[in-house]
């Protein structure tokens, strides 16, 4: 609850946002309430049959409650949006700010995907937090409390006897939806899980299932899953049905105790009579208010959750941050690491061990070695997303660790593995790269990557969307767009992470060719599984037990 | 949309029809009670208030009271317990049908725009939906229907004038339900629609996080994201003046309703015109004919959650008409011949054409293909030319639309696909890992000892992997277990083929996703593992060819005689590396 808390501190401009809508929920709900109050006292005093003159004013009464009513709500409706609203641009403009520096080295790239779609999925869900939780527990609050003074006015058992029946409901039932829902949750949880794993890969290998005979077996299995889940989800539906009743049974007793004790008031002449209906009538709508708190208790456990969940994300210690004096870039000079060794946690094995590079202005190396060998960590410290835990790294002779960060990845760009691609236009997602770049350039880095002719045949070329929801492009097609994006880009040094590895061969050899050809004036460390490639560059060298061998003598092919 | 669900829900569901039923049954009994329990609250209010009636003389009308709310809460409760069980044994058939169709008449059929995860998403949480739509929905459906009748009704023999308002005020509640929902439906869902564009913005933001930093450009998407934001709030308020005013019709009609009739029972009463007791009644019942309207309203979405996860499985269930694989007996003039064997017998695929039924076009054309007993035939050709749709049919997971595939002279449609099946080892280009222990994931449901396990492994390549786990074969591995990489997964899929012994091998790109050492290992177990069998070997070029005996190549679904084709890539990196 701690990290609710803390995450869902309000600024003061929200705070104002928050009383407000408070102050007219309750309005809206106590206008309700007082309708049905004033209507049960003007049947009342009508049954004594006084002149019609002298109900006129309960008449207006009712009527002005009514209208009260439905504008509070509609006000507070707009309000409560509002805060949310604001909420909600505030949270992720905080949470973006505070998830910049942990990517990529704080989050594995294994489940990076889902790892940040449920980030996004949290701060939408904490930005409810006011409107589905906290608004209702406070109107509800300030409802039982209301009524509870009103009822003690008419007579002082009454009083008691109300705010004790609405406390009791609303405890017990938020209590009882909160604890059915949780273990609820505790218990499909895992079934749901192990349901949808076994769902998931015996649709993905139905195939195989198919080929080997095991269908039958996968279906066997599934239905005992299935039966499991079934069982549980009954014994929850009971469980469900049981609050229900609570809710309902301790909601009809209250109002049982309430006649009780109006009538012995009646009848002992503490309570006039034609307060009777008003004081029934009073409680029955304030009822209406105590509904929703199931449902708020189990949003707030889901804020909980998330709340948690993000916190966990963010408190992760920042792995590199700027000098207090940035040194100036040097305008010149190589990249270089000296003695570089990196491992990615105490038990690990060290993945780079005492690695030397030097990458000369101008000059193309190419990087290969097998899957795991730490060619993406070395790409990942060139550009200071990590920091190595000894040895350095420099430019023009500089340390990376005494520039600013800004200023170095503007002199060393890495297109990334992964490099993504906005769900926007072409155009807009090559000028990340170059803001200032002109159709021209644009046009010269499609050629570059035999996308030129594509591009110009799209039916809006240039202002084609393309990402998510943009389906025109292929896997083999983004990739070259962010292989075009970094050659758009004005850094002397470009780390490319291997950009051609959803390419066919054919094209893979000419893209680079093409590409190594428009970075002549660059440096450039060409990750590869290519050799043939490879061989295109001025030097080839091989990671593997985490040093550098020069492998420039291009292999020959051997004899069987 | 609702509505639509409920007929497809019933037409196609016999497990939705229950909780359907009950709540129909139920709500009927809801709609007397919620009328006895105003007659009965009015009496006693009415008798002790002004009647001067004591406790005592009213006590068989308050225990009469207390037995009707006990009543209500069993109704209560039992909607909300015929609401969840209807809601998982409905998501429980559908996912009966689901499963059956994907294994069972389409093994490996892909479903089309929806990813695998997705679907079991919606067949798994989907219940969550179901159950706010048969618990929360659902009821109020039935009691807005059933409610207002039987409270018109009553209040009509009470006091006709009232009823009149009350009757006049319900259409025009539901014509300002209609009419403002018309109105602002499409708004809804322009604003639903935004909303989740701002989300997907964020995710892609978010997900792009480490491209930004390359570029530099966190820091002004930052700023793009508070931006948007607040435009979005900006936006989002003006059209939410608008939208809320209909809630604020409802309201002032239903308020204004109860008001109305509060005065008009006032006035009669003063008249004399009416009993307190019935005016108490109607009053009480005023309230109860707009609430189960005005929740239907609230709860149109649960309706419309519910609408969206089944029909995510309705149309993986039905997808595209599919043509039988096997032989239907009609077609079989004689007996089913006896099995052929393909390390006796050739297979041969005579002039065969193939499509995906619906609009997917013509995938195999003209193709002929021999593989002799005992060789490796190397099928190449680039990526979408059709090839693992030769090893589905070969596999008798498709049936040809043209042409016979036969081995020994008979038609592969004719034989027993199990029978046929067990003679086939099939390396598939991403082999599925089960969540399951190594050992189990190699047998693959065939029953084996752990010496021949054992023996698969090793002779797969997987002797260090197996000695270098905890709980050596018994390790799990799969969702859950252990992580294998691309070319450990390969691998366990060579073990089992090195367990099935089986007569036909298939191998569909075996190399193509690993890095080129690893690549060159597992080329090298393959000569083994190829060793007097019937080979298929499926890749994309020709860097497998030194284990082939024959090659053929495929290109835009039709083989090409290899001799006369110089555009073949023949050396690739992989084999130079080697």
């Amino acid at each position: 609850m701690s990290d609710l808390a803390t995450v869902g501190r309000l600024p003061a401009g929200e705070r104002r946002w928050l009383a407000g809508s408070i102050a007219l929920a309750a309005g809206a709900t106590g206008a309700a309430v007082a309708l049905l109050a004033t209507s049960g006292y003007l049947i009342s005093r009508a049954a004594q049959r006084p002149q019609v003159i002298a109900l006129m004013v309960t008449i207006v009464a009712v009527r002005s409650f009514g209208i009260a009513r439905a504008a509070l709500r509609y006000a507070e409706r707009l309000a409560s949006h509002e805060l949310a609203l604001r909420q909600l641009a505030r949270l992720r403009r905080n949470f973006f700010a505070r998830l910049v520096p942990l990517v990529p080295a704080q989050i594995e790239r294994h489940g990076r995907g889902e790892l940040l779609a449920r980030f996004v999925g949290d701060v939408d869900v904490i930005a409810d937090l006011y409107l589905r939780v906290i608004i209702p527990v406070l109107v509800a609050l300030v409802v039982i409390v209301g009524t509870a003074i009103a009822g003690g006015l008419m007579l002082a058992a009454l009083g008691v006897v109300i705010a004790a029946a609405l406390a009791l409901d609303a405890v017990v039932s938020a209590w009882l939806a909160d604890r059915v829902g949780a273990r609820a949750a505790a218990r499909q949880a895992p079934l749901r899980a192990e349901l949808s794993n076994e769902l998931v890969q015996s649709i993905d290998g139905a195939a195989e299932l198919a080929v080997a005979g095991a269908t039958g077996q996968a279906l066997a299995r599934l239905s005992t899953v299935d039966a499991g889940l079934a069982r549980a989800s009954y014994r929850d539906a009971a469980a469900a049905a049981a609050a229900a009743a609570a809710h309902w049974l301790l909601s009809g007793a209250g109002l049982v105790a309430v006649l009780v004790v109006g009538l012995r008031g009646v009848h002992c002449g503490a309570l006039p009579g034609v307060l009777l209906a008003a004081a029934v009538f009073m409680f029955v709508g304030a009822r209406e208010s105590i509904a929703p708190l199931g449902r708020a208790v189990q949003r707030a456990r889901a804020c909980s959750a998330s709340a948690r969940r993000l916190q966990a994300v963010c408190h992760q210690p920042a792995p590199v941050a700027d000098p207090a004096t940035p040194r100036p870039l040097p305008s010149r000079g190589a990249l270089a690491a000296t003695g570089v060794s990196m491992r990615y946690g105490p038990t690990h094995a060290p993945v780079l061990a005492e690695l030397d590079l030097e990458l000369a202005a101008g000059e193309h190396i190419a990087l290969v070695g097998a899957s795991g060998a730490g060619k993406s960590t070395l790409a990942e410290l060139l550009v200071r997303f990590r920091d190595p835990q000894r040895g350095r790294i420099t430019l023009g002779g500089i340390d990376i660790r005494d520039l600013a960060q800004d200023d170095l990845r503007a002199a060393v760009l890495l297109c990334g593995q992964d490099a993504h691609l906005f769900n926007t236009t072409l155009r807009a997602n090559l000028l990340i790269a170059d803001p200032s770049a002109t159709d021209a350039d644009l046009w010269r880095v499609l050629a570059c990557v035999e996308l030129d002719q594509w591009a110009a045949a799209l039916p809006r070329r240039l202002d084609t969307p393309v990402g998510q929801y943009g389906d025109t492009v292929s896997g083999g097609q983004r990739q070259r767009i962010a292989l075009a994006r970094a050659l758009l880009s004005p850094a002397r040094f470009l780390i490319l992470d291997e950009p051609t590895a959803h390419l066919d061969d054919a094209m893979a050899a000419r893209v680079l060719h093409g590409v190594l050809a428009a970075a002549a004036g660059q440096g450039v460390l060409l990750i590869t599984h290519d050799l043939t490639s490879a061989a295109a560059c001025d030097r080839v060298l091989r990671l593997g037990g985490g040093r550098l061998h020069d492998v420039s003598t291009p292999p020959t092919r051997s004899d069987p | 949309m609702a509505a639509a669900l409920d007929r497809r829900l019933t037409r196609e569901s016999a497990a939705a029809r229950t909780p359907l039923t009950i709540a129909a049954a139920l709500g009927v009994v809801e709609a007397g009670l919620i009328v006895a329990q105003a007659v009965l609250l009015a009496t006693v209010i009415a008798g002790g208030a002004l009647g001067g009636r004591s406790l005592a003389s009213l006590r068989g009308e308050l225990i009469a009271l207390a037995a009707v709310l006990l009543a209500r809460a069993a109704v209560r409760s039992g909607f909300e317990l015929s609401g969840r069980v209807g809601a998982t044994r409905v998501l429980s058939e559908l996912r009966r049908r689901l499963v059956g169709r994907l294994l069972l008449d389409a093994p490996g059929g892909s479903v089309q725009g929806v990813s695998t995860g997705e679907l079991a998403a919606s067949a798994v949480a989907g219940v969550d939906t179901l159950e706010a739509y048969f618990a929360g929905y659902l009821p109020q459906l039935v009691l807005a229907s059933v409610v207002p009748v039987a409270v018109l009704g009553w209040v009509t023999t009470a006091d006709p004038l009232a009823a009149a308002i009350l009757a006049a005020t319900v259409p025009l509640l539901i014509l300002f339900m209609v009419l403002v929902g018309k109105g602002t439906e499409a708004q809804t869902r322009r604003r639903h629609a935004a909303l989740s564009r701002l989300s997907g913005h964020f995710l892609d933001v978010v997900t792009g996080l480490e491209t930004l930093r390359a570029y530099r450009r966190e820091g002004a998407q930052a700023v793009t994201l508070e931006r948007v934001g607040e435009d979005y709030r900006h936006h989002t308020m003006r059209t939410l003046r608008i939208a809320f005013l209909s809630a604020l019709v409802l309201e002032l009609c239903a308020m204004l309703g109860t008001a109305v009739v509060a005065a008009t029972i006032g006035i009669e009463l003063c008249a004399g015109a009416l009993t307190l007791q019935a005016g108490l009644t109607v009053l009480l019942l005023a309230p109860e004919l707009y609430g189960p309207l005005r929740e239907v309203g609230q709860q149109f979405h649960a309706g419309a959650d519910a609408t969206a996860a089944a029909d995510r499985i309705f149309a993986a269930i039905e997808g595209p008409e599919r043509t039988p694989v096997a032989i239907t007996p009609a077609e079989l003039t004689d007996e089913r011949p006896p099995l052929p064997d393909p390390r006796r017998q050739a297979v041969r695929f005579w002039d065969v054409g193939f499509r995906y039924p619906g609009d997917r076009g013509q995938v195999l054309e003209q193709v002929w293909l021999s593989l002799e007993p005992g060789t490796t035939t190397l099928l190449a050709g680039p990526s979408g030319a059709g090839k693992s749709t030769i090893a589905r049919l070969l596999l008798g997971l498709e049936r040809p639309t043209a042409g016979r595939i036969r081995c020994g002279g008979t038609d592969l449609r004719a034989v027993d696909l199990n029978e046929w099946r067990a003679q086939i080892a099939w390396v598939p280009q991403r082999p599925t890992m089960f969540a399951a222990t190594l050992a189990d994931n190699v047998r693959l449901g065939r029953d084996a000892g752990d010496a021949a396990v054992r023996a698969a492994l090793d002779a797969a390549g997987l002797r260090e992997l197996v000695d270098a786990l905890d709980d050596g074969i018994e390790t799990r591995i799969g969702e859950g277990g252990r992580r294998l990489s691309a070319g450990q997964a390969q691998r366990v899929s060579l073990a089992r083929a090195f367990l099935r012994d089986a007569s036909l091998l298939l191998l569909d790109e075996p190399t193509a996703h690993l890095d080129p050492e690893t690549a060159t290992d597992i080329a090298a177990t393959l000569r083994r593992l190829l060793k007097g069998r019937t080979v298929l070997l499926i890749a994309h070029d020709r860097s497998l060819e030194s284990l082939a005996d024959e090659v053929v190549w495929l290109e835009d679904g039709r083989t090409r005689d290899t001799s006369t084709i110089s555009s073949i890539p023949r050396s690739t990196p992989v084999e130079r590396a080697a």
